[in-house]
């Protein structure tokens, strides 16, 4: 036993090292970079000089007043909740229908990994497939539209805004359902089956039970789901910038795509796009910080009137054990 | 009795193998048109975009990929080293992080753990200006070293590690290792590792997938064409040049999916267990 009483904490320290390491170099000092470059003059390529503005903050008041950075993020808020609703909805029947005991559904396997599969696909394939899908004169679509009897002759679909915005969305929408499914269905199966089998014995129909058992334990899932779900889609870049490349008319350009713009695509704004960043950096983490405090806070409700309730039964139970002493 | 099958209850039943069989259609028809137009010759889709049946105009499509800028070989050789090279450093460092975290009482141990959770959501892209200009100032751009390294630290990686290593590591073996005189080191690689192997191959696949179709960083860095990953190689089909080769735009798409969808049904056990363990988040 030569090594009894040795501390080993310091290989807790001395284990984190490489992550920290990484994280400082490649995430934080960038993040730092990022935002001193947003309150100087720095722009156009080859440059590496810059200085402070003398009004500190007058990228952050162009970017905000910037007609194309409003419009794009409207775009991103407006494409995702039109992509969110329905495939949290689509989710949800679907692990409903996926986990009712009484009818046992075949196939769930094949199902799960055929409506998972676009998700590992690359986005910029299925960006430029669907472009391809609904090209003009000879798209796939046009094809079946036509051969249908809806349309005559060859229409440039893509030349309508909301139909381009609405492909955008599906798009996110028929990549993630399939995910957002398989993660409830474990949801699900994380609840404790005693509360199912006392709902059929009490002679609760499964509806009932997907109301009052499955949907309230699914809550803090489904909070989650709701916060990564909105972190990706307020970064949307992918399939925006390869379907259309933000058009027709802006009409997909989203926050990302108007940043990378700025910066990366022959403008060299690098000022400005930093600017926009943080801009979109703040949003974001007063979205993620609302969704997990309201999470934080119920669990910490429960936790409490859990509490109260064992401290309540402890005293009962001695106070019993008292009587019977007696 | 609850448990018959009324009329209603068989439609329903009907209702709901329709509507699964229609949305499995809906994930795989996309891509079965792609498979089937890149076998068929432009003038072969300018008629008729939609077949159900490949034609053999598979060579002729490939031909016209000869002297442009979309080399899917190029493109999957680059995309394999930067994917292998960040999935290893992701998945090593992330279970030592992990264990550091579990295995040892140190000081900042809880502080730094709610540091993890706290950056775990903060997206890389944000950052991308400051870290294109310091990649720029040290000469690291066109270079795969800021496409890899980065992924010594990934706090969602870590997190699930952490998960994994709270169920099953027993510190019993750990002390057995200590008693037989091993270094702490040689435990977490000779013991540690082993008991993670599970956890360590979910996330590799995951780590491997993200890092093959990311996009956003790869096209800021990589601007020589010898180094463009497979990304930014499908992108080089949106040019001008394939406006009129239908035929070979599909056959391109087509090539860039085919490794995904190998790796998907050979993997696709684990992959979507996977998913599901990301799930349960508490």
């Amino acid at each position: 036993m030569r090594r009894k009483g040795v501390s080993y904490a310091k290989y807790g320290y001395i284990f984190s090292i490489p992550f920290v390491l990484a994280y400082i170099v490649f995430q934080l000092y960038p993040l730092l970079f990022t935002t001193i470059i947003g309150f100087t003059d720095f722009k156009g390529i080859g440059r590496t000089d810059f200085k402070f503005l003398e009004d500190i903050f007058a990228n952050f008041k162009s970017v905000i007043k910037n007609p194309s950075f409003q419009k794009s993020l409207g775009n991103t808020v407006g494409m995702w909740i039109v992509n969110f609703i329905p495939q949290i909805l689509l989710a949800l029947l679907l692990t409903a229908w996926f986990t009712n005991n009484r009818r046992k559904i075949k196939g769930q396997g094949f199902f799960k990994v055929v409506f998972y599969m676009p998700n590992i696909i690359t986005q910029a394939t299925i960006a430029i497939l669907f472009s391809t899908l609904f090209a003009y004169p000879t798209g796939p679509v046009n094809s079946l539209l036509q051969s249908l009897g809806f349309i005559d002759a060859p229409i440039y679909l893509l030349l309508n805004k909301t139909l381009a915005r609405g492909i955008v969305s599906f798009i996110q929408f028929w990549m993630w359902y399939g995910y957002t499914m398989i993660i409830f269905i474990s949801g699900v199966l994380g609840i404790n089956p005693e509360l199912f089998e006392a709902a059929e014995i009490d002679g609760a129909t499964s509806r009932q039970a997907f109301f009052k058992i499955t949907l309230p334990n699914l809550r803090t899932i489904m909070l989650f789901t709701l916060v990564t779900s909105l972190i990706g889609g307020l970064n949307m870049f992918d399939v925006p910038k390869l379907f259309q490349a933000g058009g027709p008319d802006s009409a997909t350009l989203t926050a990302a795509t108007f940043i990378y713009n700025q910066a990366f695509s022959g403008s060299y704004l690098y000022n400005r796009a930093s600017a926009a960043s943080l801009i979109m950096f703040v949003i974001i983490s007063i979205c993620s910080a609302t969704l997990f405090l309201i999470m934080y806070d119920r669990d910490a409700a429960k936790l409490r009137k859990q509490e109260r309730k064992l401290i309540k039964s402890l005293k009962k139970a001695e106070k019993e054990t008292r009587r019977m002493g007696k | 009795m609850r448990h018959e099958t009324t009329i209603p209850q068989k439609i329903y039943k009907v209702i709901i193998y329709v509507s699964c069989i229609l949305l499995a259609i809906l994930s795989i028809i996309p891509f079965y048109i792609m498979i089937v137009n890149a076998t068929r010759g432009t003038y072969e889709i300018q008629s008729n975009a939609i077949s159900l049946i490949p034609s053999k105009f598979l060579s002729s499509n490939y031909k016209v990929f000869e002297g442009k800028s979309f080399n899917p070989f190029v493109g999957f050789y680059n995309s394999f080293i930067i994917s292998t090279g960040a999935t290893v450093l992701s998945v090593y460092f992330s279970s030592l992080t992990a264990y550091a975290l579990v295995a040892y009482n140190w000081k900042l141990r809880q502080a730094f753990f709610t540091f993890i959770m706290a950056v775990m959501m903060v997206p890389g892209q944000l950052l991308s200006v400051g870290f294109y200009q310091f990649m720029y100032r040290i000469g690291w751009t066109n270079s795969y070293l800021p496409l890899i390294l980065p992924a010594i630290a990934a706090p969602m990686t870590v997190f699930f590690m952490r998960q994994y290593l709270i169920g099953t590591l027993s510190l019993d073996i750990v002390n057995s290792g200590r008693i037989d005189g091993a270094g702490e080191f040689h435990i977490f690689n000779r013991i540690i590792l082993p008991i993670m192997k599970p956890a360590i191959a979910t996330q590799a696949i995951f780590a491997f997938v993200a890092s093959w179709n990311n996009y956003f960083m790869p096209s800021i860095l990589l601007t020589n064409k010898s180094k463009y990953t497979m990304p930014i190689m499908i992108s080089q089909l949106k040019g001008d040049i394939y406006k009129t080769e239908y035929g070979a735009v599909y056959l391109g798409l087509t090539l860039t999916v085919l490794p995904l969808f190998l790796v998907y049904f050979a993997l696709s056990k684990y992959i979507i267990a996977g998913v599901a363990l990301g799930g349960v988040k508490e």
